[in-house]
């Protein structure tokens, strides 16, 4: 199965990664080699099982809710790529304001 | 011997008999650090001042006569996936070059309460995605046996450093094989411990159902006492187990009485390498004299192990680094028309080739018709893998296989063929699905001097019968003594 350079570019948009023509190309070949191979799953018969999402398979866990510390705002902020020290900067999103 | 590739059982011995200083020790592996590191290059970042500065409070309080910690003078790599407030934590990727975390991983605080000296930051396959740390965004680390070979990954930094004597003790992490592989390829201990033995708190998250952060270390004892400082329960991750943490390293010699071994006889035929089966198969021999019983098992399903994770750790890894989108902290691109397009090139310039194909990978087997074909049959050979093992620990105590189908490889021989890689992880990928703990250790040599491991597996928190038939092991061999 070879993955056309739409269904790629589909996907690279889905996961927001710009991809260039050459790479396209490059992951189309890649992606469809890994696709291929994973299919070996289709010889299994599966039916009646269980998925299992966790290797735990805890139920939940419950705290008492209480309010406790968190990170100060410099904190939270201090990684930030443009902040104004209060908030995280964007560009702008809605148009006409 | 020198005392750059001593045990840290022993270091710890000297240090509490004052024949030796934490400044000493410290110094010997910067000593160790300025021979080898330039060619290995295992460390992303040394921090020297601050070693320094924690080794000689050490000795101060140990002078003064106060109680220390478990592992007090004791420095120890830290694989740069971890969070270590005060340094950067970069996953080797130019995403996070500069992210500076704001709170330490809880082995960091379980490693700064037992008084370990935290030396430095060690490379790996960036986001921890590969196994030969060639996806490093910055470095390519290389085998200390070996300078033309890799050293495997994705801990591959935190495995070569304690395999060239520059640090006795270090910490990685392991999704798929990334502290069994390069540990059997740089000839030391790697443990990858029970899902939930340890909290992932503070460990950038690739595959959160997979990921579990373990020990490195020269000998079985030394694995078991950092495992032991590191393991416990911390109610910031929820899937970390609130059970007793067994002292493994004081019940080692403890003998397991009637040891049934299982071996699978796939796994020494096509598609492993001749010397690695041989060598294997001798330390099978070995178990046997050593009063073992050895038996032949099967597990049906491991052979599709490699196809369902690399169907389930991506599709994890999909959504775990959705997070980064240059807005809260990472890597954010310099020009970008709308907010899209700044997330869209912001993760393009951030991420290398392998984290991005496992990035896509995961979202088409999400996504829209294809999620059941995809990512639900995976779960459900998920649960055959398990039940297989469940299955096998009724008739045996532990499997034993080959760590690895090969010894390590030359650089640059299979980056361009990324399936190629991921088959090299059909030994260690099964015990990542089921949960159940694993551990590699050295078991003797290439004809060309490189190092091969051999993986016991355990069912889910018997780290303990790992550990000490582990040692059995390493006590009827010397392999452990050797070093480049």
């Amino acid at each position: 199965m070879t993955l056309s350079s739409d269904d790629v570019l589909k996907v690279a948009r889905l996961s927001r990664l710009k991809v260039t023509p050459e790479e396209l190309t490059r992951f189309a070949n890649q992606l469809g080699q890994i696709l291929d191979y994973v299919h070996q799953l289709e010889e299994i018969d599966t039916a009646g099982i269980e998925p299992m999402a966790h290797a735990g398979e805890l139920l939940n866990i419950f705290r008492e809710d209480v309010p406790g510390n968190s990170l100060s705002r410099p904190d939270a902020l201090a990684n930030a790529p443009k902040s104004d020290g209060t908030y995280f900067l964007v560009p702008q999103i809605l148009e006409g304001t | 011997m020198s005392i750059a590739f001593q045990s840290a059982t022993q270091l710890l011995q000297d240090l509490q008999n004052r024949r030796l200083s934490s400044v000493e020790l410290l110094q010997s592996c910067l000593d160790q650090i300025d021979r080898a590191e330039p060619q290995v290059g295992a460390f992303l970042g040394v921090d020297r001042e601050g070693a320094l500065r924690q080794a000689k409070e050490v000795d101060q309080r140990r002078h003064a006569g106060e109680k220390l910690g478990s592992l007090a003078g004791l420095p120890v790599a830290i694989k740069d996936n971890l969070c270590v407030k005060g340094w950067k934590t970069t996953c080797a990727s130019r995403m996070l070059a500069d992210f500076a975390p704001p709170y330490n991983a809880h082995v960091i605080e379980r490693l700064r309460s037992a008084d370990a000296i935290l030396l430095g930051r060690t490379n790996l396959d960036e986001f921890a995605m590969g196994s030969s740390c060639e996806n490093s965004a910055f470095q390519k680390t290389r085998n200390p046996w070996q300078l033309a070979a890799v050293p495997g990954g994705s801990s591959g930094g935190s495995a070569a450093a304690v395999s060239a004597g520059m640090v006795p003790l270090s910490l990685g992490s392991d999704t798929g094989g990334s502290i069994r592989q390069p540990a059997s390829f740089c000839g030391i201990v790697g443990v990858k411990p029970t899902y939930g033995r340890i909290s992932r708190y503070g460990l950038i998250a690739f595959a959160s159902s997979l990921d579990q952060v373990g020990p490195f270390a020269r000998t079985v004892p030394d694995a078991a006492l950092l495992l032991e400082t590191l393991a416990g329960h911390d109610p910031r991750d929820s899937t970390s187990v609130n059970m007793p943490v067994p002292s493994w390293s004081q019940q080692l010699d403890r003998p397991l009485d009637s040891l049934k071994i299982g071996v699978v006889p796939e796994h020494f035929g096509a598609g492993v390498d001749d010397e690695v089966a041989q060598t294997v198969t001798r330390a099978v021999e070995l178990y046997r004299m050593l009063g073992a019983s050895v038996q032949e098992i099967s597990l049906p399903h491991a052979r599709y192990g490699v196809a369902a994770y690399y169907i389930i750790a991506p599709s994890e890894a999909s959504s775990n680094l959705a997070r980064f989108d240059g807005v809260h902290y990472g890597h954010r691109a310099a020009e970008f028309e709308n907010l899209v397009d700044l997330y869209e090139t912001s993760r393009a310039e951030g991420f290398g080739d392998e984290v991005k194909r496992r990035i896509m990978i995961g979202a088409y087997a999400l996504s829209s018709g294809y999620y059941d074909a995809y990512y639900l049959k995976a779960l459900k050979v998920r649960r055959l893998i398990a039940n297989d093992f469940q299955q096998a620990f009724r008739d045996v105590d532990l499997v034993l296989t080959p760590t690895s189908p090969t010894p390590a490889y030359p650089l640059g021989t299979q980056l361009a063929d990324p399936l190629k890689m991921y088959l090299d992880d059909m030994y260690t990928v099964p015990a990542n699905l089921a949960g159940i703990p694993g551990l590699s250790l050295p078991c003797g040599f290439s004809a060309g001097g490189l190092p091969i491991g051999l993986q016991l597996l355990a069912p889910a928190f018997e780290e303990d019968r790992l550990f000490r038939a582990a040692h059995m092991y390493e006590q009827a061999t010397d392999w452990h003594q050797r070093h480049p």
